[in-house]
């Protein structure tokens, strides 16, 4: 099959691949980049493990054919840490347990990292719509609520709200 | 899922290139988002040897609202329909149902075009070609003949279509400009969805579920301007993302003091067609009483279908309708006071 060469940004470098058409973003970044950070969930669309920003925008990169993003800045999971130091979406996922097998975690992640983009101050409604395309089956998503929470605090340049304080053993 | 089979991809930069590309190559398929025909290539359902890419058609790309109604191109996002402050004012069913479409993630990537166009949908179909071959083929792909969900169908099919925009637009008198080889044309979007499954041979078999002839394509889709109809959307999910529906529900009314003057209902995710209520506007005649409720009640046994397409029941799935559509048309008609 005929392929072509798709130019792309890629985690702020420009990038030019050489793929067939019927390449998936997934399988590229995956198999084709060494980029396993993408998590290949359900492959149909349905589960968010495969989320990566197109253009700032969460999209699923297991629905999406590379030549799709031709021209578009594409960040994955893997641009968000610096010289060893977790960003703030990473650093509220680890400080808040937001991840416990953590196959869905860099989804979470990025799909955080868009909303926090648009809006640095969400609300628990506005956290639940903004992940509503991600699923989680382990933490049962109170803790990664906690973690939005964390994460947007940070970015604001503000002291994240510490636990509260255990219920006090009756004597 | 299985490895993709090998197609070609075509980008045209102009709608005249993708007319072109069309003609070249009967056998393609229009690509916006990917979120329903990249499923559908995957579980080996369909296999185009050429997919159409819609992305960079410029003119296809806006919302237009002006006293003529509302007009919205083919490649439109979904999450734009639904966050447009114009739409929302004017159309909130059309914004609510836009921003009630599968997840966030998925309304970032799906387009208008698609999801008007949105494959009918069946527990036999949307499966494995691994589980469909082990289940024997149904008729809606080529390699089957016997409908599974009523093997007495005669040929007919009932897979299920649950496009959101289309009954929000079927509110307002929708419509959808085509274009193909013999030129543009505009349909009602009542006479665009054929899926009836009428057994006689009268209508569409419900296999064909859109009145699109062979290298058509969808440009645009409008609605009439809203008048004085106050108009909403609610759906039911098993679960409220991503899911498709259990069914959904488009519904407007218009006020005149304490009477109901005008009426109409649309209905998703239970026919292989989105369902225009046939009778609802003779219900707006007075007040908003016990006599309308169980009109509307009449009218949706009467013209939903039970199929068991999904993974709940058919009567569920149409009393599930006929409570939402109840409920939507008393809330509207409160926020119409």
């Amino acid at each position: 099959m005929a392929k072509r060469i798709v130019s792309f940004t890629l985690n702020g470098r420009a990038h030019d691949g050489v793929v067939p058409d019927n390449t998936l973003l997934l399988d590229y970044l995956r198999e084709g980049l060494g980029l396993t950070g993408t998590k290949t969930g359900c492959d149909g669309g349905e589960c968010g493990a495969c989320t990566v920003l197109v253009d700032g925008r969460a999209q699923l990169s297991c629905l999406t054919l590379v030549g799709q993003v031709a021209g578009t800045s594409v960040e994955t999971v893997e641009s968000l840490a610096h010289n060893g130091r977790l960003s703030d979406v990473q650093e509220g996922f680890h400080m808040k347990l937001g991840a416990q097998c953590g196959a869905c975690t860099p989804g979470f992640v990025m799909a955080t990292e868009a909303l926090l983009r648009r809006n640095p101050a969400p609300d628990d409604d506005d956290i639940r719509e903004a992940l509503g395309s991600n699923i989680c089956r382990c933490t049962g998503y109170i803790k990664i609520l906690d973690a939005v929470h964390h994460a947007a605090a940070r970015r604001r340049g503000e002291e994240p709200a510490p636990y509260p304080p255990l219920p006090e053993k009756a004597a | 899922m299985d490895a993709l089979h090998a197609f070609e991809v075509i980008r045209p930069a102009t709608v005249e290139e993708a007319l072109a590309a069309r003609q070249a190559h009967p056998e393609s398929r229009m690509i916006g988002g990917g979120t329903d025909i990249l499923v559908n290539i995957r579980r080996g359902i369909e296999t185009p040897p050429v997919l159409i890419d819609t992305n960079d058609l410029a003119d296809l790309k806006s919302i237009e609202v002006s006293e003529n109604g509302l007009v919205i191109g083919a490649s439109v996002r979904l999450y734009e329909v639904a966050e447009h402050p114009e739409v929302r004012r004017l159309y909130p069913a059309v914004a609510q149902a836009a921003g009630s479409i599968a997840g966030p993630t998925q309304r970032n990537m799906g387009t208008v075009g698609g999801n008007i166009c949105l494959d009918t949908r069946c527990i036999y179909y949307n499966q494995s070609e691994w589980w469909r071959e082990a289940n024997d083929h149904c008729l809606k792909t080529e390699l089957g003949e016997m409908c599974h969900v009523a093997p007495k169908s005669k040929g007919v099919c009932f897979a299920t279509y649950s496009g959101d925009l289309a009954p929000a637009m079927l509110l307002f008198g929708g419509e959808i400009d085509l274009l193909g080889p013999d030129g543009a044309r505009t349909v009602s979007m009542r006479d665009f969805f054929i899926g009836y499954s009428r057994q006689d041979g009268s209508t569409g078999d419900g296999i064909d579920y859109m009145a699109i002839r062979p290298g058509e394509f969808v440009l645009r889709i409008r609605a009439a301007a809203p008048g004085n109809l106050v108009s909403g959307y609610d759906k039911v999910r098993i679960r409220r993302s991503i899911e498709y529906p259990v069914a959904g529900c488009a519904a407007a009314v218009a006020r005149d003091g304490d009477r109901l003057a005008d009426l109409r209902i649309a209905i998703t995710g239970t026919n292989p067609r989105p369902v225009f209520l046939e009778g609802a506007a003779d219900l707006a005649s007075g007040a908003l009483d016990d006599a309308t409720v169980q009109g509307i009640d009449d009218l949706c046994k009467d013209q939903l279908m039970s199929m068991k397409t999904t993974f709940t029941p058919g009567h569920y799935r149409r009393r599930v309708a006929t409570k939402m559509a109840i409920r939507l048309v008393r809330e509207l008609f409160e926020a119409a006071a």
